[in-house]
């Protein structure tokens, strides 16, 4: 990998035989970085359904007061960088360099806008006290809570052993969750970010082409699992109630 | 690669001068000594506080004067000094570094620069966890139960995120050996004919790259929880304590056997050599080592029989537990059937394997003791777990990590320890360990209650042999220290192949060239073929 910026034509380090031999470690090496992100994340989804699935009325009550209209927003976003971030590949492997620039600021823009949206979804919630337990300063909720499941109990004789009391202490677990979960995923999208800038700027450089593109390729799988992880967030958080 | 002939002088050691050129060097040579240097140091440190722990128990009641407290926190540093930077990082960060790439035939990991960047990130972890001593140190033991850890003070945090980072490098580590194994093989090296220690490192890399992110997520979510009160965790929020358990365990199980399987790794090594025989069995001992990573994940819940689990839950992992005895065995059986009609020279490095086989025998034994559902309610929290891990880490990991340091000290420097001295410590050693760790076993059955300040009175003799048998053990390392120390300032020249080993390493000089090989070596037989 040292080597890389010098030559133009057969770049490879001394330790691989070739080109196409480090493109394929390297390749290798990046997917499996892509399963500790997985990984990670599972770990999240896991303690997620849990206490959804023991205090399925926080959650209700919680999704609906997140904006889904925000949600989707950034949702549209997100996929819309994924596929321009696709084509910041496509057009360095075609040797395109101008597009190719223009394809991944274009990322870099999403992934700003996307960041805005949350930085106006997160104050918000900041400004009304649903923030984790700790800070969390809005009885409200906690009563809608409460009347969510009174009313759950009057519907139907399966819901009679819900522990109101329970729901109450718990409910702000909702906006931990909200928080830890999209603060993870928020993070992972900065440093994608900063990544795909950099990887912008060597394009620019004329560092890439058809024949070396590795570190723009890592950073769109990146970028991918970073996307992906939001398709199931969005739908988790915004949409379950 | 200018000249051509036997310039033995010029080597990985010598071929660029100074320390900053240690600080950035991608070489994986001296990264793997580097992380040497490194761990033996944290190996002192964790030491010195598992005798001052050993001292303080030595009567019933205060023995040195300090306070409970203070033993805690003691406890607490010792398990996670040896935990998070000796025994999980040691033998894949030191020898799988240095050796790796060697026995494939390489010149280099495959991502040099991201080894040299791990070694940072797991220094950055550890000086965040030593700085927790800062601020009120952490007395929660290395495993940080919830909810205690979020009720104290902050030092917990700084040793928690130490953990994180020191996570961190362990996976970039496993990911670089994955994709060295997979990509940098020499022309002929296949897969069935790699160094046993390459397989069980490999295994190690996956346990590595697979489990240490579970562990990532919930150390953050505890950062979290003391520092927004999320409320997963904590029962005082609605959260569910054992849900952190389970998390915890999900990791730190298998990191149980990142701990060991790379032990098993050198051991697999060092009978071959020692034994002048080709190994029995390389393709069981090689798929054992997967079978014990695959089954590594699903042993957790194993840590919570007496944490509110299910029977049906404990019943099971109770089960599976028992079969990690399976490929165990199968490597121990192996390793006896390549000694049987061996011609076994009893050198330092041999006798710390058979030590390791003694030891790991008890070891694993006792771990079917305790994974038998209902004698482990009976020793659960006693001196008997104690014990045991001590005998699988201490025990097996250890001893195989010293034996393998004496048995490739001479590639690593190019001089050979005094193999008289190394035989010493080694006899201090295996009493010193016995003598320290067998009371143990009896205690705990006799129901002492592990992690505490002091004990009944009826339990004071066995302690005290036990504090004793602490000595012998420190003063073995301190022989063996001395065997390196005098190994390196006055052993002698060692040759490329001072053991007679078959594996790829002892075909490059010693100490090796900057790139290994002159010429990448054409693999056409298996690693062991003696005749």
């Amino acid at each position: 990998m040292s080597t890389v910026k010098t030559e133009s034509h057969f770049h490879h380090a001394h330790h691989f035989d070739s080109a196409e031999h480090q493109y394929s470690s390297a390749k290798q090496g990046i997917w499996l970085f892509m399963v500790t992100e997985i990984l990670m994340f599972g770990g999240l989804f896991v303690a997620y359904l849990i206490y959804k699935s023991l205090y399925a009325p926080v959650f209700h009550v919680g999704s609906s007061y997140l904006d889904v209209k925000m949600g989707t927003i950034n949702t549209f976003l997100l996929i819309t960088s994924s596929f321009t971030m696709a084509l910041g590949i496509y057009f360095n492997q075609k040797n395109e360099r101008k597009k190719a620039v223009i394809s991944l600021a274009l990322t870099i823009l999403c992934a700003i806008g996307f960041m805005t949206v949350k930085f106006f979804e997160y104050n918000h919630k900041i400004h009304l006290g649903l923030v984790p337990g700790k800070y969390f300063n809005n009885p409200e909720f906690v009563q809608k809570v409460a009347d969510f499941a009174t009313n759950m109990q009057a519907t139907s004789s399966s819901y009679q052993e819900i522990d109101i009391a329970a729901l109450k202490k718990i409910a702000p677990l909702y906006f931990g969750f909200y928080f830890v979960m999209t603060g993870l995923h928020g993070f992972h999208v900065i440093i994608g970010a900063c990544l795909i800038f950099w990887v912008m700027i060597r394009t620019a450089k004329g560092d890439f082409g058809s024949e070396y593109y590795t570190p723009v390729e890592g950073v769109g799988l990146f970028w991918h699992i970073v996307d992906l992880i939001w398709i199931y967030l969005f739908p988790l958080l915004y949409l379950v109630g | 690669m200018a000249h051509t002939e036997t310039h033995t002088s010029h080597d990985y050691l010598n071929h660029q001068k100074g320390l900053w050129s240690w600080l950035t060097t991608i070489d994986h040579k001296r990264i793997g000594i580097m992380y040497m240097i490194v761990i033996l140091f944290f190996f002192l440190i964790g030491g010195i506080f598992a005798l001052l722990i050993r001292l303080e128990l030595f009567t019933a009641g205060p023995t040195l004067g300090i306070d409970p407290g203070t033993y805690n926190r003691l406890m607490t540093f010792h398990g996670a000094i040896m935990v998070f930077m000796v025994i999980v990082p040691g033998i894949p960060s030191i020898f799988g570094n240095f050796l790796i790439p060697i026995m494939l035939g390489a010149k280099d990991v495959a991502f040099p620069r991201l080894n040299l960047f791990s070694w940072y990130v797991f220094m950055t972890g550890a000086i965040i966890a030593f700085a927790s001593l800062f601020f009120g140190g952490a007395d929660t033991g290395w495993t940080f139960y919830t909810p205690y850890s979020i009720r104290q003070p902050n030092g917990v945090i700084f040793v928690v995120l130490g953990a994180f980072t020191m996570g961190m490098a362990s996976i970039l580590t496993g990911l670089n050996f994955i994709v060295t194994v997979h990509k940098l093989r020499a022309p002929g090296q296949t897969m069935t004919r790699i160094p046993l220690f390459v397989w069980a490192t490999y295994a190690t890399a996956i346990i590595q790259v697979l489990a240490t992110p579970v562990l990532g997520i919930t150390l953050l979510l505890l950062i979290a929880e003391k520092t927004l009160g999320v409320g997963i965790f904590d029962p005082a929020l609605g959260g569910d304590p054992v849900l952190f358990q389970h998390f915890f365990w999900f990791y730190s199980h298998p990191a149980v056997y990142i701990m060991v399987l790379p032990a098993m790794g050198i051991i697999s090594e060092l009978i071959a050599t020692y034994s002048k025989k080709t190994v029995f069995g390389y393709t069981a001992i090689a798929y054992s080592s997967l079978a014990i990573a695959a089954v590594s994940f699903i042993v957790w819940g194993h840590h919570m029989f007496v944490s509110s689990q299910s029977e049906f839950a404990g019943i099971m992992f109770s089960i599976i537990t028992m079969l990690v005895g399976v490929p165990t065995a199968i490597k121990l059986f192996n390793w006896i059937a390549t000694m049987y009609m061996g011609s076994i020279k009893l050198d330092a490095p041999m006798l710390f394997a058979i030590g390791f086989m003694f030891l790991f025998t008890i070891g694993g034994l006792t771990g079917v003791w305790l994974a038998t559902l209902g004698m482990d309610v009976h020793f659960h929290d006693t001196y008997f777990v104690v014990a045991h891990f001590h005998y699988v880490m201490v025990g097996g990991t250890l001893m195989a990590f010293t034996g393998g340091i004496f048995y490739w000290f001479p590639k690593m420097f190019g001089k050979i320890c005094k193999d008289s001295i190394a035989r010493v410590s080694w006899v201090f050693i295996f009493t010193g360990f016995n003598v320290t760790f067998f009371p143990q076993f009896i205690l705990g059955a006799m129901g002492m209650p592990r992690r505490y300040f002091d004990y009944l009175p009826q339990y004071e003799s066995l302690n005290q042999v036990s504090t004793v048998g602490s000595w012998l053990i420190g003063f073995g390392f301190l022989i063996a220290l001395y065997a390196i120390i005098d190994g390196l300032l006055r052993g002698e020249k060692a040759s490329n192949n001072p053991w007679g080993g078959t594996t790829l390493e002892w075909l490059a000089t010693s100490p090796p060239h900057h790139e290994n090989f002159e010429k990448t070596p054409v693999v056409s037989v298996g690693p062991y073929e003696y005749r």
